[in-house]
């Protein structure tokens, strides 16, 4: 029994370790890059080419196939950011502060192309590129939320220090997400409200095109992630002996 | 404990109170700079108001926050404050030392910038018998502490970094948007002649909030900046 329920948590104490993450997201890598390629390949033929023009939106509705996912990930990125957040400071496991500081740019990333897909599918929809309306308002909020953090853990010389007080930050901000969304919300509203998984709100031959690509977006923005992580495991440990053999052979 | 540390704190700000007159005079001087940058024209003044207040009060209490942290960070005390008592009541003896001393003259003093922005005429130029200056200074009031506990977790957070001051702003200005989206909007409200007791209800609901979790956020952050 005991065995058994340590054996199941051993990737929790694996993944602590830069050295095990570092040697097996190498084999990772291929293997996901190329399902990812294919998903996506798959998901942009089908949702740019093979799927449905709106009868309303015309062919400016194929925006969404990209706007959709990078805004699911922007937020998911950030709530990520603060799930390492936690678990850095209360188990102090410094792979999840690694990981805390790849993902923030990334999710920066995916947060800026959220806004500018949004007003390129503005433009023409709406008459503007740009509306003070409650959920771009909150997109907006958190980039600056992302870049409040990057620039917080990139004005340290302490390493140690920076994470901790990124980390707190992280969390102060993710608390805060919910609250800056209702009041931008109260505060005003024009964008749709949600329908992904709404029955009868979207036709299915555009949400299967959009769950694909929702899917290979989570992919690629893991992809992402463990390239940084990669990088930022090199430029940590960079004096270990580990490390060193790996990278001279 | 708490009152010790209290004390501590205002009996510092008192031996420095040109330093801590600034804020005041900077919520003052970029309240009146909206008239010559806009117009003006009273009408226009008025539906400016309660956006320029806001926003200078909020200027304010982040440039403020410098006073009571940096000079104790850098003379190590509160290091020993910190081994003294626990990092919450720091905190919070900082918080409302800072609320005591800006915050709180700040709601004083802002129904001299009510006056410059013409807030308590009616659209026509008649003085109101009523006018709006009490409900705005009791949306600073409700508003104002939430500033300072908010900002408090940025201040604590830079403590230890290499650049400041730009830092804390860019950091705590996003945080800062529910309290003055709220805070403003109950002017705005009262200047419509609608009811304003919804959006006071929230500012006192974020003020509650904030109040019983940033204290430990401040805390931790401090424990951070001296470790």
């Amino acid at each position: 029994m005991a065995n058994s329920s340590m054996s199941s948590w051993r990737w929790f104490h694996q993944l602590g370790s830069p050295k095990w993450f570092y040697q097996k997201s190498a084999k990772w890598l291929p293997w996901l890059w190329a399902i990812t390629t294919m998903l996506l390949a798959f998901g942009l033929y089908y949702s740019l080419y093979a799927s449905p023009v709106d009868y309303q939106q015309g062919n400016s509705v194929r925006i969404m196939y990209i706007h959709v996912p990078a805004a699911a990930l922007s937020m998911v990125g950030y709530l990520s950011m603060a799930v390492c957040a936690v678990i850095g400071l209360v188990w102090k496991m410094k792979m999840s502060f690694m990981a805390m500081r790849a993902i923030a740019p990334i999710g920066a990333l995916f947060t800026l192309i959220t806004l500018f897909t949004g007003s390129l599918w503005g433009l023409p929809t709406w008459g503007t590129w740009w509306e003070w309306d409650a959920r771009m308002t909150s997109e907006l909020v958190l980039l600056f939320l992302y870049l409040g953090f990057i620039a917080l853990h990139s004005s340290f010389s302490d390493r140690n220090k920076a994470d901790r007080s990124a980390a707190i930050l992280a969390i102060v901000g993710a608390i805060n997400v919910p609250i800056i969304y209702g009041s931008v919300k109260w505060w005003n509203t024009l964008h749709q409200a949600y329908s992904v998984t709404k029955k009868g709100a979207i036709a299915p031959e555009m949400q299967t095109p959009l769950f694909i690509m929702i899917g290979a977006f989570y992919l690629l923005f893991a992809i992402m992630v463990i390239v940084r992580l990669r990088l930022e495991i090199i430029n940590r440990e960079a004096k270990s002996k580990w490390l060193q053999a790996e990278i001279t052979l | 404990m708490f009152i010790t540390l209290l004390k501590r704190e205002l009996m510092l700000a008192r031996r420095n109170w040109v330093a801590v007159l600034i804020p005041l005079f900077f919520f003052i001087m970029v309240v009146s700079l909206f008239p010559f940058a806009v117009s003006p024209e009273a009408e226009f003044l008025r539906q400016i108001a309660p956006g320029v207040i806001w926003v200078s009060a909020l200027l304010a209490t982040l440039l403020s926050l410098d006073f009571f942290y940096r000079g104790d960070y850098q003379d190590g005390s509160l290091e020993q404050l910190l081994i003294m008592s626990s990092p919450t009541q720091v905190a919070l003896s900082k918080v409302v030392a800072h609320w005591l001393v800006t915050g709180l003259p700040l709601v004083l003093v802002s129904p001299l910038l009510a006056g410059l922005m013409h807030l308590n005429y009616s659209p026509d130029g008649i003085l109101l018998e009523r006018g709006h200056t009490p409900i705005m200074m009791f949306s600073l009031l409700l508003g104002t502490p939430s500033l300072c506990l908010l900002g408090a977790i940025g201040m604590s957070l830079s403590l230890g970094a290499s650049r400041n001051g730009m830092l804390v702003a860019v950091m705590i200005l996003p945080l800062y948007v529910p309290i003055l989206i709220f805070g403003s909007a109950v002017i705005t409200a009262s200047l419509g002649n609608s009811g304003y007791n919804a959006q006071l209800a929230i500012l006192a609901a974020i003020l509650l909030f904030a109040l019983t979790l940033t204290p430990f956020a401040i805390g931790r952050a401090l424990k951070v900046a001296v470790s």
